[in-house]
């Protein structure tokens, strides 16, 4: 597989290499030049499947954040001015039942670094523990404390005793 | 080649001079060159059996790919009882999980007979001679510890092949006396194969055994290094103009690598086209399979064990096949005290007899043993 003349042995190396000046592209040049293609080519036959298969819980998880309804057998049951957590894809999401029978449904990500938010029933408000962020218990919007940005916020729908949770 | 060593010192003039006042900073401070020239300086002898040569290269190769894929498959294994249903997962669920499985196996069957040619060329080459013996008895603990390696990676997935392979395995040191069954118990974690065994033979797997084979590989390695290859016969009986060598760097090393790329290429021609199965999750409440059987390369043992069994009764078979297998070790380790010179005479004589004789029992018992397991398909 390794090519050499016959009296490589003997000087193997420091010789000069005299045929380094002979044109763009002479026999050593294409040697170099094939050696990086194959290189090339094993390292991306290994890099792809390896890459694939490090990344394969990230690829899941993008197609089961990708759901657009949820539906909740149970949430009807959830009490006047309370609210539950559940799973809208991979994220938490927060379900409301206000005093007046409405409900609001809302990612419960805080927007400022992430952390899970609670509804506060005494303050009708949605508070964030990591930093003390306020948003509002109706709209999410963002009231007071660090968070950038209102929480976002889901449509929801009452049909046959169970509640569905969707995206606007 | 004594006027080379001053270029050596400086790095080639083609490179970018940044590029070499970097390399002089780092070589002032850890001397890369001295490494360099200790590369360059060292030759291979280069005769008719040099091809043997390769074969302890392509065991570590392979051994290094175990070791990245082992790491690719920590990611999604889980010891304990979770561990069929996250093989499972690697194998159908995650991408690549099947290639990346199959490579490790496959990988390992291949060090294992890899490390077996290597061993077998080092002994006709009597390579184990003076002064070779640690290298010799060092290489023997590594076949050991990878046949271990393997044994305890064997039962990981836990499906019902891996379960009861184990299973008997480990119901062999049971016949020892006294200690037999404690012993076993022991290394169980209980008197059945449970997913304690699975979490014991993981740690093995991932943790003891590494920590063991490295040190010991490097210590194999490093005495290569110390010693040089050795000669055959035929070549030091030739005066000492008339052998030839090859400079290790870079004339054996580009050969090296091109020999582990072809084990590359054979490696992932056979992982790709022969997918390592999973079978069933293990049941201890069903019976075995019928073809159970070890990895091949406990077949001879495992067949050995059954010879014994029929002619003796109970487990007295069992108890005298430990004994010939402990014998046969011994006599292995102790080659080079037994052909310790160089002049070809009787000694040296009778061990190639003993060498020979060696492959012959492995390849007829391994080969019987596959003969009689029953044909289920
Ligand atoms: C040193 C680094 C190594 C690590 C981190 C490692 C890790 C693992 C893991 C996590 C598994 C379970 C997944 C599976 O069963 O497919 C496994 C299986 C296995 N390993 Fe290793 N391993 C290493 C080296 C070795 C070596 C040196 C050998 C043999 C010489 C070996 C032989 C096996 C075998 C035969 C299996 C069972 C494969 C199967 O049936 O699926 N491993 N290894
Ligand atoms: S993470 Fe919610 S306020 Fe900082």
């Amino acid at each position: 597989m390794s090519e050499e003349s016959p009296n490589q042995p003997e000087c193997p190396k420091g010789a000069p290499d005299s045929d380094e000046n002979d044109g763009p592209l002479d026999r050593r040049g294409f040697l170099k030049l094939a050696a990086g293609v194959v290189g090339a080519g094993y390292a991306a036959a290994i890099g792809y499947p390896v890459y694939r298969y490090i990344a394969s819980p990230v690829e899941q998880a993008a197609m089961a954040s990708a759901v657009t309804e949820v539906t909740l057998d149970n949430a009807l049951s959830l009490p006047l001015n309370s609210s539950m957590i559940f799973k809208f894809g991979t994220a938490p999401a927060i379900l409301i039942h206000h005093a007046n029978d409405t409900w609001t449904a809302l990612s419960a990500v805080c927007t400022h670094l992430g952390c899970t938010v609670n509804y506060q029933p005494e303050n009708n408000v949605i508070f964030c523990p990591c930093h003390s962020g306020v948003y509002n218990a109706e709209t999410g919007a963002n009231i007071s404390g660090p968070p950038p940005k209102p929480l976002k916020q889901y449509q929801v729908q009452i049909s046959d005793g169970k509640v569905v949770i969707s995206r606007a | 080649m004594e006027k080379s060593s001053s270029a050596e010192r400086k790095p080639p003039a083609t490179v970018h001079p940044l590029v070499g006042a970097v390399y002089q900073w780092v070589d002032d401070r850890l001397g890369i060159s001295d490494v360099v020239k200790l590369a360059t300086k060292k030759r291979v002898p280069e005769h008719g059996q040099s091809f043997w040569y390769y074969w302890g290269g392509i065991t570590l190769f392979f051994f290094i790919v175990m070791c990245l894929s082992g790491v690719l498959l920590l990611l999604y294994y889980r010891p304990g009882d979770s561990a069929y249903e996250s093989v499972r997962q690697i194998t159908y669920e995650i991408k690549f999980g099947w290639l990346v499985r199959s490579i490790h196996s496959w990988a390992a069957n291949l060090m294992i007979l890899s490390a077996f040619i290597h061993m077998f060329s080092a002994f006709f080459m009597r390579a184990y001679r003076m002064p070779r013996e640690f290298t010799w008895w060092s290489g023997i603990g590594l076949l050991l510890l990878a046949m271990t390696f393997g044994f305890s990676g064997y039962l990981l997935p836990m499906d019902d092949l891996a379960y009861f392979a184990t299973k008997v395995g480990l119901s062999i040191p049971a016949v020892v006396p006294v200690v037999g069954p404690w012993v076993s118990d022991l290394i169980r974690g209980g008197p059945e194969i449970t997913s304690y065994t699975v979490s014991r033979f993981f740690a093995l797997h991932v943790v003891v055994m590494p920590a063991l084979f490295i040190p010991l590989l490097m210590f194999h390695l490093g005495l290569v290094q110390k010693n040089g290859m050795s000669m055959p016969e035929s070549e030091l009986e030739k005066p000492e103009a008339a052998r030839k060598s090859i400079p290790f760097f870079p004339n054996f090393a580009m050969k090296d690598l091109g020999v582990w790329l072809v084990a590359l290429n054979v490696l992932a021609l056979l992982a790709a086209v022969f997918p390592w199965a999973l079978g069933p999750a293990a049941d201890p409440l069903m019976p075995a399979p019928m073809d159970i059987h070890p990895e091949w390369y406990f077949m001879s043992s495992f067949q050995v064990l059954k010879i014994f069994g029929q002619i003796f009764p109970g487990v007295t078979g069992e108890f005298v096949a430990l004994g010939v297998f402990k014998l046969g070790l011994l006599l292995w380790f102790l080659v080079p005290f037994f052909d310790p010179t160089t002049k070809g005479g009787l000694r040296a004589k009778l061990t190639t007899y003993f060498g020979i004789l060696t492959i012959v029992i492995l390849l007829v018992t391994t080969i019987w043993g596959y003969w009689v397991l029953p044909a289920v398909h």
